[in-house]
Order: structure tokens, then sequence, then C-alpha cells
């Protein structure tokens, strides 16, 4: 179990390198460098600017000065909001996105997996039709269209939600379930079908032969070994709502890292876009990397591997 | 009540698939008294596992019992309800299944699987469980029973696998014990134990047996009675040493000839059955054997044979005498038609 | 013979105990009639009434965005002066005055947009680019994705070992978070790339759309190696490709040959499943500016664009995002039909 943790672990700081060196080659492919935009830059002006950020220096040199700086947490300063170190927004807009992420997995899961399991126990009848054309209509409305109806009809027609920033706790509403939609969906559609699957167990049938009830047969035997791939997915669900949220947190007016990401963009504020994306990617390596080790508590074969 | 344990008459049984209806059980009848071990043979397809699960209630969801009685130990399974039936099962007839691999959950442990058998039924508290548990591993010989408990099933070995479903299956002393080709999946050394092992708990707990296999190797060590299937219907029944020394249905006799024989003298073939089993979605309208039989006659094309009962003296089967055994079969309405009216020339 | 019939027993006489012929048995056997696997698979599917009818909703669709907009009176980057911002089914000044003068016009159906160009018109466009970009993104992928698997799985060993560990990083990486800096970064490379002569395609399709063609081919290509590659470690288990290697053949021909061809099932059923969400990341990138370039429409930058209008002119929202809502979800039914249809797992 030790073993296997560490390996995980390990891998997860390989991704994380990867995808530094990734970000760090991938924005220095952009011909000119960061400066060019800016207008009417003399000459010396522009070269004193690239030797205050090291941008004159040979490209692995300044590979190595960012990896080496990163690794003391240092993201340098942003480029469009003068006096902010990256670590400052972060630090200042995290805490807003993570936030509404959480809710959204926790609506999601409370959702998706009792959804799904319903729908395979009936498999065939009324309820399990009525859940599949649900989750499947959920599966196909991306996250800006959830949220630009729902504030439609919410906040322009119904008037009975705000439809900017989080100041009440109501202003969490539409966020929150825009985000989950999908999720939600793909949970029940992923948690009906691994459902079914167990059911047809000779486990299960194993259970029903022992005279065990119908219930206890669905708590204690199917769901835990059903939810397996639902735990496996709550990884790919982390980056996707963090990246989902970069959409919510445009349409909404949130002040969170998402809708920070998106402005660094256009603006090209690199440090602040490289910082970001290694931040996110951090986290998200991470959140899969607990994810790997809680899927080892619940599935005792996965020592083997 | 009924002097038998198991009395399934005339049960019909049917899935109802997409593509139609399969006539899996077509007239099945089975009596047998408590402690008997009653062994059902035939090939996969002929509906043995078919059977012995609607004695549990266990049959699939699209298969219907749609004529006959099934009585177990006093109890209408047919007419039952699910939660009426749950409160049988594991407490008077358990059943352990073909491929002990898959039939554990791979997420709980096996003390913990062994102990919900013993605590569904009775109101045991948590830590006689526990006792019991350790009583029912030792019983079914596996050492060490306080590390096995603690054990999941992917760290056991296949044989010991089976053994921990066996142990399950005994939790709450059944009368009946379905075994659904127990040995099947296992290789042949360890196939050897788990008999022998059920061979000693039939002795120690005078519980009766079904074993289901195609193997009539496996039943000849410990059956006292033989039912063998095909499509659907018990062609032979009888006990074993009439099934095996004087078989009476052309396909019991073709099963063994298909099997080898160490004392054989002489160097001899095994002789295969040719063809193909009935397809059970159009069932033919005379007798199932008949496509693949080698004395089929005329009649056996039209019509369906009846039970013929007869019963061995001395080696000599006489026709038309009420007994044990009996199959299905016109060769013995044949045999009857001539000892009432002469010779029929071929 | 006159045979006295024997009332006990059945109703036999002599003649039923002449042994039968073998053409008399074989007539007995009724065969049930053995049904390849695409004919099975297809025979499935056009039971399945939802899946048929999403396949006709995908036709359908299709002859919309690539058809239909061949003959249609509005080009989907002409604008109309005076004739901005109309509502559904509305004229301008201008076209009233023709209509007086008995010019028929063709109607607006969905309005036009600010610059005066017909909204039908860049849905219907709108839609060919979502299209476009989710099947050929999904045919990279598959090529990509099944090669590189099939190899993996096939040769196993090191050479598997080494490959999955770097699908198990591209895995790991969140690909919207690259996808992003991609689609910004790759915009100058390939403009300079345009003007080389032989590059001139890519001005045609926009270098925002070969980008993205190129993100979903390096980033989204490892699902599918991983579910190829399993495929094959089963499939080279099996005893026909023992067979053919000792024959002699070559290890192409026994992955083209052997291999591939039966997991063409899931191949197929994967690749349709792809294309939805390949759908699903382009309207995103364009809804955040990242997608194809203007004056080309997508159906995302079409959504983004009605935002800002969405008290006023609701419908410029909705036609769009009903049209990516109806795309997505018919191919994932579809996908859906054809799973069941042809998985063989999910046989019964």
């Amino acid at each position: 179990m030790v073993k296997y943790i560490v390996k995980r672990i390990l891998f997860g700081v390989l991704t994380a390198f990867v995808v530094a060196t990734l970000t760090f080659f991938i924005m220095n492919l952009v011909p000119g460098g960061p400066f060019l935009s800016e207008k009417a830059v003399t000459p010396q002006a522009q070269a004193a600017m690239e030797a205050k950020y090291g941008l004159d220096k040979p490209l692995f040199v300044q590979y190595l000065t960012y990896m080496g700086d990163i690794l003391h947490g240092d993201m340098g300063m942003s480029l469009k909001k003068r006096g902010f170190t990256v670590n400052d927004i972060i630090r200042n807009k995290f805490p807003v996105s993570a936030r509404l992420g959480l809710l959204a997995v926790l609506v999601s899961v409370l959702i998706g997996v009792p959804l799904g399991s319903v729908a395979a126990y009936n498999r065939g009848k009324a309820v399990d039709n009525v859940i599949i054309v649900f989750s499947t209509a959920g599966i196909a409305i991306p996250t800006f269209l959830s949220s630009t109806l729902m504030m439609y009809f919410f906040s322009v027609k119904l008037k009975i939600l705000p439809s900017l920033g989080l100041q009440t706790p109501a202003s969490y509403i539409m966020p929150v379930l825009a985000l989950s939609l999908y999720p939600a969906s793909y949970i029940a559609r992923l948690m009906r079908s691994s459902m079914l699957d167990v059911i047809g167990q000779d486990y299960m049938r194993t259970a029903r032969a022992k005279g065990v009830s119908t219930f206890k047969s669905i708590f204690k035997h199917a769901l835990r070994n059903a939810i397996l791939p639902v735990v496996t997915y709550l990884g790919p669900l982390l980056a996707y709502l963090m990246t989902g949220s970069f959409i919510v947190e445009k349409i909404f007016t949130i002040p969170g890292l998402g809708s920070e990401f998106v402005a660094a963009i256009p603006s090209r504020d690199y440090p602040l876009i490289m910082g970001t994306t290694i931040f996110l990617a951090c986290l998200i390596i991470m959140m899969n990397v607990l994810v790997d080790i809680a899927y080892a508590f619940i599935d005792p074969r996965i020592k083997l591997k | 009540m009924s002097e038998y344990l198991v009395d399934i008459i005339h049960e019909k049984l049917s899935f109802f698939t997409p593509a139609g209806e399969v006539k899996a059980l077509n007239d099945v009848s089975i009596q047998m008294r408590e402690g008997e071990v009653l062994g059902i043979v035939g090939e996969s397809g002929s509906g043995k596992s078919v059977t012995a699960y609607s004695l549990m209630g266990l049959t699939a969801d699209n298969g219907k019992i749609i004529g006959g009685e099934v009585n177990f130990n006093g109890h209408r399974i047919d007419l039952m309800t699910e939660k009426e039936i749950r409160k049988i099962r594991g407490k008077e007839i358990s059943i352990i299944f073909q491929d002990p691999m898959t039939s554990l959950n791979p997420v709980y442990t096996i003390g913990n699987q062994i102990e919900e058998a013993v605590r569904v039924h009775g109101d045991k508290t948590k830590n006689e469980a526990r006792e019991r548990a350790r009583e029912l591993l030792t019983l079914v010989g596996i050492n060490e029973p306080d590390k096995r408990l603690k054990q999941y099933p992917h760290e056991l070995s296949g044989g010991m696998r089976q053994r921990v479903m066996i142990a399950i299956a005994l939790a709450c002393e059944p009368k009946l014990l379905i075994a659904d080709e127990p040995t099947t999946a296992l290789d042949v050394t360890i196939q050897a134990q788990i008999l022998e092992l059920m061979n000693d708990l039939k002795k120690k707990l005078k519980m009766g047996i079904i074993l289901i296999t195609h193997d009539l190797g496996v039943v000849a060590s410990m059956c006292d009675n033989i039912a063998v299937m095909y499509a659907g219907e018990i062609v032979e029944y009888g006990p074993l040493d009439d099934i095996f020394y004087n078989p009476q249905h052309e396909y019991t006799k073709g099963l063994l000839k298909s099997i080898p024989k160490f004392q054989e003298k002489e160097y001899s073939k095994l002789v295969p059955i040719e063809g193909q089993p009935v397809d059970l979605l159009n069932p033919p309208k005379g007798c199932p054997f008949a496509p693949r039989c080698e004395s089929c006659m005329k009649v056996c094309l039209e019509k369906k044979p009846e039970r013929t009962e007869f019963d061995n003296l001395g080696g000599y089967t006489v026709v038309g005498m009420k007994g044990k055994h009996y199959s299905r079969c016109f060769l013995q309405a044949k045999k009857e038609f001539e000892m009432k009216n002469g010779e029929v020339k071929a | 013979m006159d045979v006295k019939k024997n009332p006990l027993s059945l109703q036999l006489n002599v003649d039923d105990f002449v042994p039968a012929t073998a053409d008399e048995k074989e007539s007995l056997v009724v065969m049930r009639e053995s049904v390849g696997f695409w004919k099975d698979g297809f025979r499935r599917f056009r039971k399945n009434k939802i899946a048929m009818a999403a396949f006709t909703v995908v036709m359908i669709i299709m002859v919309l965005a690539f058809i239909v907009p061949a003959f249609y009176p509005y080009a989907y980057e002409e604008q109309m002066k005076g004739s901005e911002r109309l509502g559904i089914m509305e004229y301008s000044a201008k076209e009233l005055q023709m209509m007086e003068a008995g010019e028929s016009v063709f109607p607006h159906f969905l309005g036009t947009d600010q610059n005066g160009r017909d909204y039908t018109i860049r849905v219907l466009v709108g839609a060919r680019v979502s299209m476009t970009v989710g099947i050929v993104a999904s045919l990279l992928i598959l090529i990509i994705g099944s090669v590189y698997g099939a190899v993996a799985g096939y040769f196993g060993g090191k050479t598997d070992m080494v490959m999955m560990r770097i699908v198990d990083v591209l895995y790991t990486i969140p690909d919207v978070l690259i996808i992003i800096l991609l689609a910004q970064v790759l915009k100058f490379p390939l403009q300079n790339l345009a003007a080389v002569p032989g590059f001139g395609w890519i001005t045609a399709l926009g270098p925002n759309m070969v980008s993205m063609f190129l993100v979903f081919a390096l980033l989204y290509w490892v699902g599918m190696a991983r579910i190829v590659r399993g495929q094959i470690m089963v499939l080279k288990q099996n005893e026909y490709v023992t067979a053919a290697k000792a024959l002699g053949a070559t290890n192409g021909r026994i992955i083209k040959k052997h291999l591939i061809t039966n997991c063409i099932g899931t191949l197929i059923v994967t690749t349709t499943l792809q294309i939805p969400s390949s759908i699903f990341t382009e309207s995103f990138l364009s809804f955040l500016g990242l997608g194809v370039q203007a004056p080309m429409p997508s159906l995302g930058s079409l959504a983004s664009n009605a935002l800002n209008g969405l008290q006023t002119y609701p419908e410029k929202l909705f036609a769009p995002a009903f049209m990516i809502f109806i795309i997505i979800l018919s191919f994932n039914l579809l996908g859906d039909g054809l799973r069941d249809a042809f998985d063989p797992k999910m046989k019964k």
C-alpha cells in the first residue's frame, strides 16, 4: 500500500514537471515575446524590460531560472496588474473558485449517484427511461448554454435570482447548478451502467442466495463496487469544474481564478497565464493522486498492481 | 406435508427473450427425500441449472414458471413472493456456484461475507457470528481461520475460495445444498479435494444435496440417484447403479460411452455424441434427441415419448414393472409392444 | 399384419418402429439462421427506435449544414447595409421597398446580426464548422489513438511499458488548460506557415480551425489509445493470432488483418462518441473567443456574441444553443445505439 501511494505521488510530481515544462516552452513559442504587443516601445526600453525580466538570456537558462523560482513558490509578477505578484492573485482569487468547485462536486455526486443507481435497479421501467432522457440531455448542454439560459429565465425574465457576483447564498444557486449539470448527468450515466454491470455479477447472485434483502444487497454489495468508476471520474471531474468555472465565472462575473485566467489570455499577461496554468495543473494532478489513493482504500485488489 | 424434501411436479419454465419464448424446462418432475444426494447430468443448456435455480426462486427476471408445482420442504416456491422466498434462502436451502473466482464480493473480507450469511437469518451477535465463521472455516478444512477471515477473496486460491463458498452455504445448516458445477472451474487435483470435502460434509451434516454437473465421474463418486437431462426434459432417472450399469436412454448410453475408462483392457475409442443440441426456441415436436439418436425410429420424429418405468431384477431390466428407474424413449415402448405383439422386423 | 392397439400405452402401430432415415432426422433439425456480426448488429440497430431517430436527425443536420448553404440566397459573411439587427422574420426598410416593387425577398427566418448578416445562414454555417471540427478531430484521434494503442498492445513488454507511461502522463495533464494555451499560441506560427507556398489551405480553413485540429490530435488520442491497447491485449491471446504467426504472417499484417478488424466495432462506437465531445470542446473554446476566426461563425462564438443582446434578442442565443444541443444529443444517442448494437459485451 505504502509503495503504491509513493508511486502515485512520484508520478504526480513527474506529471507536474512535464506540465510546467510544456507550459514554459509553449509560451515561448509565441514569436516576439510578451512585450511586442506593447505599443510604441523604443528598442532600448524593450531591451531594458527584457533584461529586467531576464528575457535576454538563452531560453534554456530562462527555463532553469523559471523552474528554480517555481520550486521556491515564486511565480513572478503580473505584467498587467502592476504591483501584484502572481502568488497574490492566486491567493486572493482561488478560494472563490474552490468554494464553487467543491459545491459543484458535492451536488454532482449527490445527484448523480442515487439517480444512476435508481435507474439501474429499475432497468427498462418508466423511472429508468426518465432518468436516461434527462441525463442524456444533461450531457448535451455545454456549461455556457446552461449558464446563459438559466440567467435568461431566472434573472432576466423571472427576476428571482441575482445574476451577478456571489454576495448572497442565493447567488450561488445558478453558478453551482450550471457547473453541476453536466457532471451530475455524466455520473448518473456512469453509475447506471456500472450498477447494471455489478448487478449481473456472480457475487450479487451469492448475496441473493444467502437471503440478503434487496436494500442491503444494493447498499452493501453493489454500491461499493459500482462506485469505483465514479471515484475514478472524480479526478477528471475536478479538472472539468476548474475549466468549466472559466465560463461560469465569466458569465456570472464572479471574481475567481477562472475569470482571471480568461482575462489574462487576450491581454497576454504571460506570467499570470503560466502561473495559473501550473497552479491549476498541480492542483488537478494532486487531486488525481488523492483519488487514486482513495480508490485503493475502496478496492482492496488494487494493492496487487 | 409431502414425504419428499423436494417435490417438483411437471414443472414448465420459459424465458421470454426478444427473439421469442425459450422453453427451458418442459415437464420436469423430481422427487427427493431428506439426506439424499441427487445428481443432475446433462450438457450445457439442458436445463440442469435452471431446474435448481427455480427451486430457490433465483430464476432470471425474464424467466417464468408457466406450469406445474415446485415444492420444497413444505413451501410452494412457485407461488411465493421474493420476500417470502428470501427467508428460506440461505437458511433451508443454499447453493454453491460454478466459479468461486467471481462468486465472492471482491471488496469485502472473507470473514465479513461468512458472518453476513450467519447473521441474515437468526439473531446472532457480531461475536457469535465471528465464532461461527471460524467454526465453519475449520469445518470446510481451511487452516488458520483467524488469518483467513481477515483476507480478501483475491488473496485466496480457487480451491480455497470454493471452500469459503461452501462455508457460506453451510452457515445456517440448510436441509438442501445445491452444488452447481462446483468443480468445473477448478484444477483437477483441487476438484478431487472439493468432492472429498462435500462427501465428508454430506455424511457429517446429513443434508440433501443436488449436484449439478456435466461430468459423470463427479456424480459417480457421491450420488444416490441420477437425473439425466436433455433439452429441458429429464430423459432418464434412476439409482446410480442402474444408470451406470443399465442405461436405457440412448442419450445416457452416449454419455457413458464418451467418458474414458481406465479399467478397459483393450484399446477402446471414445465415442462422441454427434450433432448439436436442439434449439429451445423452436423445439422439435418429437423426441428432442431424435436428430442425434442412432436408433431413431419414425415415431420418434412425430411424438414425444412418455415415461416408461421399469425395474432392475438381477441385472435384467424388466419393462412394465413399477420401479425407481424410468426413461423417456420409444425403444422401451417398442419392447413393451413386442412383449405383447411379437417381434417387430426392422 | 393386423396389430391390436394397446389401449394403455400410446397409440402405436408397427410402422412407428421402423428406423428413421438420415434425411428424416435432418429435416427435424430447425437451425436458427446464423447471423454474421455486421448483419446482426445492423438488425439490432434498426430495431432501436431512439438510435434510428438520432441517426435521422444527424443526417438532416448534415444536409442543413453542408448542402443547404450552397443554395441559400444569403452568404454567411454577406453584410447587408440597413438590415442590421433584424428580429425574427423582419425585413429592412429597403427590402420592404423592394417587396412593394414586386420583387421577392427571401425572408430572414432568424433575423440578422449587428453587421446585417443573415442569422439563419450563420447558424447553419456555424453548425457546419462545429460538425467539421468534431468529425475531423475524431478521425484524427481515431487514427493516432488506434495506431499507437495497437502498436503498444501488440508488442507488449518494454515497448508497451514506455508507451503507456507516456499516455499516463498525457492523461493526467489538465487538457483544457493546455488546449487554451496551444490555441492561443499556435495562431501565430500557423499564420506564418499559411504564407508559405503549399500551405495556402491553412488560410482557407482558418488558422484557428487548424490549430484546433492540432490540439485535439495532440491531446485527445490517449483515451482511444488505451481502449485499443486493451482490446488488442485480449485479442492477441486468441488462437487465430498464434495460428497466423505460425503461418509466418508479418506483424503489420496481423495487426491490420486480425486485430484491427476484430476491434472495429469498438473503434466505431468510440469515435462516434468522441464527435460530440470534440464539438463540446470546440464550442467551449469558441465561446471563450479562442475558436474559429471571424467572420467564420461557429455555434459557440454565435452564442457568445448573442450574450450582450440577450435581453432584446434572446433568439440569437437560443438558435445556436438549440443547434448545439441537438447535434451533441443526437450524436450521443447515435453512439449509444451503435454501442448497444455492436459491442459484443452487450450481447445477450
